[in-house]
C-alpha cells in the first residue's frame, strides 16, 4: 500500500510538472514566418534568467494553434481596420500615414525598436506616443486615446508587419536612466499583496497562480488578442491589470512610469520575435 | 448598411479530384440582435446576416439560416468534396438587403 501511494504520488508530481512547464514547440505563422519564441537571455539579465520565452509557449494547444494562421487569428480583423486608417487622410493637413511612410508593410523595422529614445523631443517614446505625435504634428489631427480602439489597432498593424523580426530595444545612451527607472519598478513590490513583477514573472514563470499559467511577462506579442475579453489589449492595459491584481492603485496607461516599465520589460525580451497581434487567454 | 462589413474566405488553391477540403469563412459584422436597448431605453433595431450559402459550380454546398443569437463576426468552417476544377461562390445576406459575395477558384492538382 505504501509503495502504491508512493508511485501514485510520483505520477501526480510528474503530471503536474509537465502541465506547468512551458511547452517545447516552435511557432510558424501562415506556414512561412518563423518566430523566435525561445532564445538566450540578453546580457543585462545575467543572473536573473538564462533563457527568455514568449508567452505563446505558456498557453494551451488550441490557443497556440489559433495563432499559427492569420485567418484563425481574430486579432487580424483589427489589423485590417487599421490598414484602412493607415491609408485614410485625416486632419487639417489632409495627410494619411501612407503619404509620408508609404505602405504599412514597409514599416517592419519600427515595432522591434520601440520604446525608443527620441532625440528631438528628449524623451523615450512608445509606439503610441509616436503615433499621436504624427497625428498632431504631421497630420493636424486629433490625438487618439492611449489605449483606444483606433490606437491599439494601429499598433497591431505595425506589429503584424514586423512579425518574425527580433525585439531590439536600445537601453544604453540617453535611454539608460529611463530603463533604470523601469528596472527599479520591476523589482518593487506593490499593493496589499506585496508583489513585484519579478515575483511572478521571474521567480515563478511556468508555475500556476490559481488557474493561470504564469509566463515570463514578455511584451513581444503585444498588442494581444485576449480570449477572455475578445479584443486587442495594449501592453499598458496589461500592466494596469497586473498592478491592480496586487491590490495597488495603478499608474495610468501612457504615464511616465508605464513608459519606463515598458522599455525595461521590452528589453528583457530582446531577441524574441515580434508576434503581435498574439493570442492569449 | 451595416458598418465595416467585410467577407473573408480561405480555400486551398488546388486539390486532387475527390479530395475533401476544409473551407473557412468569416464576415465582419456587428450582428445586432434586436434585443438590446440604447442609453435612452429605445430598442436597437435588429441587424444581422440572416443567411449564408456556399455554392460550387452552381451546386449548393451549404445553405445556412442564421438567427439573432449568433455572435459578432460569424465564422463558418466546413468541408466539401471537390469533383472537378471550378469556383466556390460564398454569399451572405444582410437584414438590410445587402448581399456580399466572394468568389474563389480551385484548380485540380
Amino acid at each position: 500500500m505504501r509503495k502504491l501511494t508512493g508511485a501514485m504520488l510520483a505520477t501526480l508530481l510528474t503530471t503536474s510538472a509537465v502541465m506547468a512547464d512551458p511547452v517545447d514547440d516552435t511557432l510558424t505563422i501562415n506556414g512561412e514566418t518563423d518566430i523566435v519564441v525561445r532564445t538566450a537571455a540578453p546580457e543585462h539579465l545575467d543572473g536573473a534568467l538564462k533563457e527568455v520565452m514568449s508567452g505563446w509557449l505558456f498557453r494551451e494547444d488550441d490557443t497556440r494553434i489559433m495563432q499559427t494562421d492569420d485567418f484563425d487569428n481574430p486579432g487580424m480583423i483589427f489589423v485590417e481596420l487599421a490598414e484602412d486608417n493607415w491609408n485614410m487622410a485625416e486632419g487639417s493637413n489632409g495627410k494619411s500615414c501612407a503619404d509620408c511612410h508609404g505602405a504599412s508593410s514597409d514599416m517592419s523595422e519600427v515595432r522591434p525598436t520601440y520604446p525608443k529614445w527620441n532625440a528631438s523631443a528628449g524623451e523615450v517614446r512608445t509606439l503610441e506616443m509616436q503615433i499621436n505625435n504624427c497625428r498632431t504634428n504631421q497630420m493636424g489631427a486629433e490625438e487618439w486615446g492611449y489605449t483606444s480602439g483606433d490606437m491599439v489597432n494601429m499598433t497591431a498593424l505595425l506589429a503584424s508587419v514586423s512579425r518574425g523580426k527580433p525585439m531590439n530595444v536600445a537601453i544604453d545612451g540617453p535611454a539608460q536612466s529611463v530603463w533604470e527607472q523601469g528596472k527599479e519598478m520591476y523589482y518593487t513590490r506593490y499593493g496589499q499583496l506585496d508583489l513585484s513583477c519579478s515575483n511572478c514573472h521571474e521567480d515563478n514563470y511556468g508555475n500556476m497562480i490559481r488557474a493561470d499559467h504564469l509566463s515570463q511577462g514578455q511584451t513581444n506579442g503585444f498588442p494581444v488578442y485576449r480570449l477572455k475579453n475578445t479584443k486587442l489589449n495594449a501592453a499598458h492595459d496589461r500592466f494596469k491589470g497586473c498592478i491592480r491584481d496586487t491590490r495597488a492603485e495603478t499608474f495610468a496607461p501612457g504615464s511616465a512610469e508605464f513608459v519606463a516599465l515598458e522599455l525595461y520589460v521590452a528589453s528583457r525580451g530582446n531577441g524574441l520575435g515580434v508576434e503581435g497581434p498574439a493570442i492569449r487567454n | 448598411m451595416a458598418d465595416n462589413v467585410k467577407p473573408r474566405v480561405k480555400v486551398p488553391k488546388s486539390a486532387a479530384v475527390g479530395d475533401t477540403i476544409v473551407l473557412k469563412t468569416l464576415i465582419s459584422h456587428q450582428m445586432e440582435s434586436g434585443q438590446r436597448k440604447d442609453g435612452d431605453g429605445n430598442a436597437i433595431p435588429r441587424s444581422i446576416i440572416n443567411r449564408f450559402t456556399c455554392e460550387f459550380n452552381g451546386a449548393m454546398v451549404v445553405d445556412v439560416k442564421m438567427e439573432p443569437a449568433i455572435s459578432t463576426n460569424p465564422y463558418f468552417e466546413f468541408e466539401a468534396m471537390v469533383p472537378e476544377a471550378g469556383e466556390f461562390k460564398f454569399t451572405w445576406y444582410d437584414d438590410d438587403g445587402s448581399v456580399y459575395e466572394e468568389l474563389q477558384s480551385i484548380a485540380i492538382a
